[in-house]
């Protein structure tokens, strides 16, 4: 199995979000989502676990395929978990999710796995309930397409490829950074020919 | 100076609370108001203890919105090496005293969105600041609170009455206890736990929130050290050039001050870690009593907090 981890030495810059592999902690639940690619590192999870039926049956696992197609909720759904829910989409999955940490204990673990999209917007909604984020644990896995927000017109635009971009809000043209919010789960994009109009750089295509 | 400023007060308020503790109320010398503080700070009390000096922390219990003066409450240890003693027999209203200005080493995460805290006795005392803290900026918290008996169960009454139904009590002479594993299970996401008390009653909350799966980020717990007696013991200090001995009753810190080092210190309780110090060379065993240090440093053996450990053997120098 390919594992397609975001280095976690030396980022860029501070805010960018850094990764590492899942691994089974002690918890009364396991909330585990998961999109796309991200269903293989649930399976690692589990398989490294050291009762994996035990953390099976206090396991609920919400899944989405990813921005690229990928799907594997089938795979996921055929683990066994107490609990499985596959929504259409990260945005509909959303719901579901805050209906779940809405009566969530202490004692809950979460495992987040995918794409930074993804990641992003389950860790806000889970650090709203107070919750710290050290203690989310995050593996990247599949595209690596950016979630990223106007920094002008504050709009959001979901799995960018290229840089720089034409936000899909107000049309500037945008260079993606690696200065993130985790506040908002995106990437900042800041105009690029903001001086001198016109002048953009040929874009191209680095996230897949 | 090590320590960091120093404020001069006024003993305004001696009251006994219970049979074993005094509750102390200062106020600044000047009359002015004392420096701002948070629920959970602590304050470090200068005591001339005939002769000798004694520099004792004591969380602050007094409400964090009135600068007008500082409460602490004090449990007399008459097996201890006397700090205590000297605040109960000793210190009259009216008296002229040095306080440390106040550190926070308990502090409330206030991105939490319940504060679940867990007392033992006289660690009642930074609760108090806290629920103060909480009840003016608005919070949430639950208080389960343990005392040997009901007449020892300092401000239960006042707790229980201000803040119904958030206030637990329980008593060890009717062998009540609080049922941990079924409260910790409880709580919802976004809880974080306090607990303050023996070191006994700490332990026994971390590990079972941590085997239920609390993350560490939400436990928080103060426990100060008093230093403690042992056996006399010599000491080489590097970079003073002196030798010096520290006596039975007296820490390290204690006796690197009465040798005129001007050596660095906070809490005096092995928590803070402001006293760490770099060991090159020790021939026998340093008896490491602070909670500073992690387990791993504690067995290299090459560093040491003078305000509560002490060392037993041949050969012991310092980096102070």
């Amino acid at each position: 199995m390919k594992i397609n981890l975001t280095p976690v030495d030396a980022p860029s810059i501070r805010s960018r979000p850094v990764y590492s592999a899942l691994e089974p902690r002690n918890g009364t639940l396991h909330l585990i989502i998961a999109d796309g690619e991200g269903a293989e590192a649930v399976i690692q999870v589990l398989a490294k676990a050291h009762d994996r039926s035990q953390m099976l049956s206090t396991a609920h696992v919400i899944y989405a395929p990813g921005p690229n197609g990928t799907d594997l909720g089938a795979e996921l759904q055929g683990l066994g978990a107490a609990q499985f829910y596959r929504a259409p989409s990260i945005p509909a999955l959303l719901p579901r999710l805050q209906r779940v940490l809405s009566d969530a204990r202490m004692g809950t673990q979460f495992y987040l796995a995918g794409t930074e999209g993804l990641i992003g917007q389950a860790e806000t909604a889970i650090m709203s309930y107070g919750f710290p984020f050290v203690a989310i644990q995050k593996e990247h896995r599949g595209s690596t397409v950016r979630r990223v927000q106007c920094v002008h017109c504050k709009g959001i635009t979901e799995n960018v490829a290229t840089d720089p971009f034409k936000c899909s809000h107000c049309g500037l043209n945008l260079f993606v950074r690696d200065h993130y919010s985790r506040r908002i789960a995106a990437f900042q994009g800041v105009n690029i020919d903001a001086e001198d109009p016109g002048q953009v750089p040929e874009s191209v295509v680095r996230f897949k | 100076m090590s320590g960091g400023a120093k404020l001069n007060v006024r003993v305004a308020e001696v009251v006994p609370v219970n049979e074993l503790i005094t509750r102390f109320r200062f106020v600044a010398s000047d009359g002015a108001d004392l420096p701002a503080f948070s629920g959970g700070a602590h304050t470090v009390v200068e005591m001339d203890d005939n002769g000798t000096r004694r520099l004792n922390p004591y969380s602050l219990m007094s409400s964090p919105t009135d600068r007008s003066g500082y409460e602490i409450s004090v449990r007399r240890d008459d097996v201890g090496r006397g700090g205590s003693l000297f605040m109960h027999q000793h210190v009259t209203p009216g008296m002229e005293m040095t306080l440390s200005y106040p550190v926070n080493l308990f502090a409330l995460d206030n991105r939490a969105k319940k504060h679940l805290m867990i007392a033992g006795g006289i660690g009642i005392t930074p609760f108090l600041a806290q629920i103060a803290q909480l009840t003016h900026y608005g919070g949430k918290f639950e208080l389960h609170y343990s005392a040997r008996s009901k007449g020892l169960g300092a401000y239960m009454d006042r707790l229980t009455a201000a803040h119904p139904g958030k206030v637990h009590c329980y008593f060890d002479d009717q062998s009540q206890q609080i049922d941990l594993g079924r409260l910790l299970s409880m709580q919802p996401i976004g809880t974080h736990l306090y607990v303050c008390g023996p070191k006994g009653m700490i332990k026994w909350v971390l590990t079972t929130a941590e085997a239920m799966g609390w993350p560490r980020q939400t436990l928080h717990h103060e426990e100060f050290t008093a230093p403690g007696t042992g056996k006399a013991f010599t000491v080489e200090l590097a970079a003073s050039g002196k030798t010096i001995t520290v006596g039975t009753t007296q820490s390290l810190l204690e006796a690197m001050e009465a040798a005129g080092v001007d050596a660095p210190y906070l809490c005096r309780g092995g928590a803070c870690g402001q006293c760490e110090t770099t060991v090159h060379k020790c021939d026998g065993t340093i008896l490491h009593r602070d909670h500073w240090l992690t387990p791993e440093e504690h067995a290299a053996g090459s560093k040491i907090m003078p305000c509560v450990s002490r060392f037993e053997g041949k050969t012991l120098v310092i980096d102070r």
